[in-house]
């Protein structure tokens, strides 16, 4: 165990004096999560709180009971705030330069139409760069219209061709804003088992990097090999055992350190919410182990150290891409869903997620999904390892 | 340096075998070296020697035959074997991205030395390698004679009973290649036992007390220098370049029982002699007895590149 500490410590320093896993493990996935993170929190509108702005030019029954029970409930969800603007011109302004992420127009004689059971519309203006947002809004008001339109539906068949009275359309507005309320806060609070944008790409760009900080650790074995240096460990006082345990530390370390630092950084820079420090820390351990047991059977296969980190960083943006550091791919229809979980990727990052929904206990079934990664390919590893032990 | 046991020997090593595939690399070899014995193990490149030691050094796994070190059986988990024994490998063997006393001080530490004894045995060696002053800088800016002497610096740090020198000479420049053969005479005299491998013929007589000739991973000559170049059956040629009566002198040095052949040429004579450095004087009075004059004496010993031929039919450095 010393000689593989020594080792493990020489390989550790060697690596962080070259600066390449300092780049690989923390600066280039910092810098793409900020960048993606810039990128995307305009283009989706999925930030922590959306911003919908609300002009209610009618004032009618049937508007006041959207803007005064329906919009309210949104607001009290906590993820979406609601903005009443005075005038179409301001509210198209502020949509328009991203201060609202999309507006919801409620035009004159609104209710009147209503009333008179004569068909009625509101309007979604909507920011170019938050076409999520846009559909929220555009969610909400339907919602309510189409309560709306079930309750006048009903009241209508109930009065037989009669026009509405006024306390008729009054009933109906507040069945309709009644109904519709508990829907929308239902749907929008589906995301609270997703990680939000932030934390997506914190851990996203962390995972799919840790894949190639980890190399650096199986990999030296072979460079050692090339460099003639594996020959003089190999001639020295101490077991086989521990040479091949040292470069396997030495992965896990280097994938420690680049993902401790990476969670402390954007937890403090960006914001990102990695969840319970106990499960998050179960999970980042097993993907470590995870990736650690798949990049050193992938170096196992390759002839020099050269062809091992080409091999390894195929399989690396491969399992990425699979596993959805990205884009989220969890939902994607079909085959493409189901291939996520040949990537211990995707385990982690639906870990993190289930994890900002539910207990601590939620990630050991991702975590033991990592772990059966870690298992099976770094048995295999050390098996052949064994091989590249030799001069 | 731990005292060998009175009799032991340092190195013991018998009918060595490893093949790759169908090539047989080494086949049968066998040989000892005793404590402060230099031995020179001399073929040409390709022969076999460096399989040899890696066999002996516990890298390689061997198909048959059997290694001792310090009286300690060697296979490639033989943890104390491994202990007494250094090993410096043909190629520089150093971490570029560390420095001349952090590559001491880690290999040290991985023998087993305390911190304090490390730091300060790696003082020891970056003085004995003349590198003391440049013990921080990061070896990739050393220069190649440097990174020799760091090379075989390392291999020294724990003080083995056994010494494996593979080649250190390749590549390096005469200075260096000067400095190189210096220390490992000094190692010998200090009752370091040496195994030292080459394919220079007069680095093995300059430092070696033995030498095992190997061809085609076969061991097949062995001995001292003497005794090797007697199995040539040849002796030294003297050339004398002189004027006079050549023909009645080289009857006259022909009626001498050591000479074995003596001819007169155009301009001198060619003798054959069983020893000329002894002889020489005696030749050269035979010679100024009938009016010879000797303007010059050319002496020219078999060497063990003629050992070399006469036992492959080749030259070493084929």
């Amino acid at each position: 165990m010393r000689a593989a500490w020594l080792i493990c410590v020489k390989d550790l320093r060697a690596r962080l004096r070259d600066r390449s896993a300092l780049l690989i493990g923390i600066v280039v996935p910092l810098g793409l999560a900020f960048i993606f993170n810039s990128i995307f929190s305009g283009i989706s509108g999925a930030s922590d709180v959306i911003s919908l702005g609300v002009v209610n030019a009618d004032h009618g029954v049937a508007s006041q009971q959207f803007t005064s029970h329906v919009l309210p409930a949104v607001d009290r969800s906590g993820l979406i705030t609601i903005h009443t603007e005075p005038s179409l011109a301001r509210a198209r302004a502020l949509a328009a330069n991203g201060t609202l992420a999309a507006v919801i127009v409620i035009p004159a004689g609104f209710s009147a139409r209503v009333q008179a059971n004569q068909p009625a519309s509101m309007q979604v203006i909507g920011n170019v760069d938050a076409p999520v947002s846009t559909q929220i809004a555009r969610s909400i008001a339907e919602s309510y219209a189409a309560d709306l339109n079930r309750v006048r539906l009903s009241v209508a068949t109930a009065a037989g061709s009669t026009p509405l009275s006024p306390a008729q359309t009054q009933a109906l507005a507040a069945q309709a804003a009644a109904t519709s309320a508990p829907v929308t806060v239902t749907d929008v609070s589906a995301q609270t088992k997703e990680l939000n944008q932030k934390s997506f790409f914190a851990a996203g760009m962390a995972v799919f990097f840790l894949f190639f900080t980890v190399q650096f650790g199986v990999t030296s074995l072979l460079e050692e090999r090339n460099d003639g240096t594996l020959a003089r460990l190999l001639a020295a006082p101490i077991s086989r055992a521990s040479i091949l345990g040292a470069k396997l530390l030495t992965s896990f370390l280097l994938g420690v350190i680049s993902m401790a630092v990476l969670v402390a950084a954007t937890t403090v820079l960006f914001g990102a919410a990695w969840g319970n420090p106990v499960g998050v820390t179960v999970l980042i351990v097993t993907a470590i182990m995870a990736a650690t047991g798949i990049m050193a059977l992938i170096a196992t296969l390759a002839r020099n150290a050269e062809q091992a980190a080409n091999w390894q960083s195929v399989v690396a943006v491969i399992l990425g891409l699979i596993g959805g550091t990205f884009f989220p791919v969890s939902q994607a229809p079909g085959v493409l869903s189901s291939l996520t979980f040949v990537a211990p990727q995707a385990w982690f990052l639906r870990g993190l997620g289930d994890l900002r929904g539910g207990g601590v206990s939620v990630v050991w079934v991702p975590a033991l999904a990592m772990l059966a990664f870690a298992a099976v390919t770094g048995g295999l590893a050390l098996f052949r390892l064994r091989r590249l032990a030799e001069v | 340096m731990d005292g060998a046991k009175v009799g032991e020997r340092m190195l013991e090593c018998r009918g060595l075998r490893r093949s790759f595939g169908k090539i047989v690399a080494v086949d049968g070899v066998g040989f000892h070296i005793n404590p402060g014995e230099t031995y020179g193990l001399l073929g040409p490149n390709g022969a076999g020697k460096t399989t040899t030691i890696s066999m002996i050094a516990g890298l390689l796994e061997r198909d048959a035959g059997e290694v001792v070190v310090a009286g300690e059986p060697m296979t490639t988990h033989s943890v104390r074997a491994k202990g007494a024994l250094g090993y410096v490998p043909q190629d520089l063997a150093i971490y570029p991205d560390l420095s001349g006393r952090e590559n001491l001080m880690f290999f040290a530490r991985l023998y087993g030395m305390s911190t304090a004894e490390a730091r300060h045995r790696s003082d020891e060696v970056l003085a004995l390698t003349g590198l003391a002053d440049r013990a921080g800088d990061q070896t990739k800016q050393y220069s190649g004679g440097m990174k020799r002497r760091l090379n075989i610096g390392i291999g020294l740090l724990h003080r083995p009973r056994l010494l494996i020198l593979d080649e250190p000479t390749v590549g390096v420049d005469p200075q260096s290649r000067n400095a190189i053969l210096e220390s490992v005479e000094g190692l010998s005299g200090a009752g370091m036992a040496v195994l030292y491998t080459t394919h220079y013929m007069e680095e093995a007589e300059r430092l070696c007390d033995r030498i095992g000739i190997i061809d085609h991973g076969k061991l097949i000559a062995e001995g001292t220098r003497g005794e090797l170049v007697s199995m040539v059956g040849e002796g030294d040629q003297v050339r004398l370049s002189a004027t006079g009566n050549l023909t009645g002198a080289a009857a006259k040095l022909s009626a001498r029982s050591w000479v074995r052949q003596a001819k007169a040429l155009d301009g001198g004579i060619d003798l054959v002699v069983e020893n000329a450095r002894s002889e020489l004087p005696a030749i050269l009075t035979d010679a100024a007895v009938d009016g010879v004059a000797i303007r010059s004496v050319e002496v020219t010993e078999p060497d063990l590149e003629a050992v070399f031929l006469h036992l492959t039919g080749r030259a070493l450095r084929d």
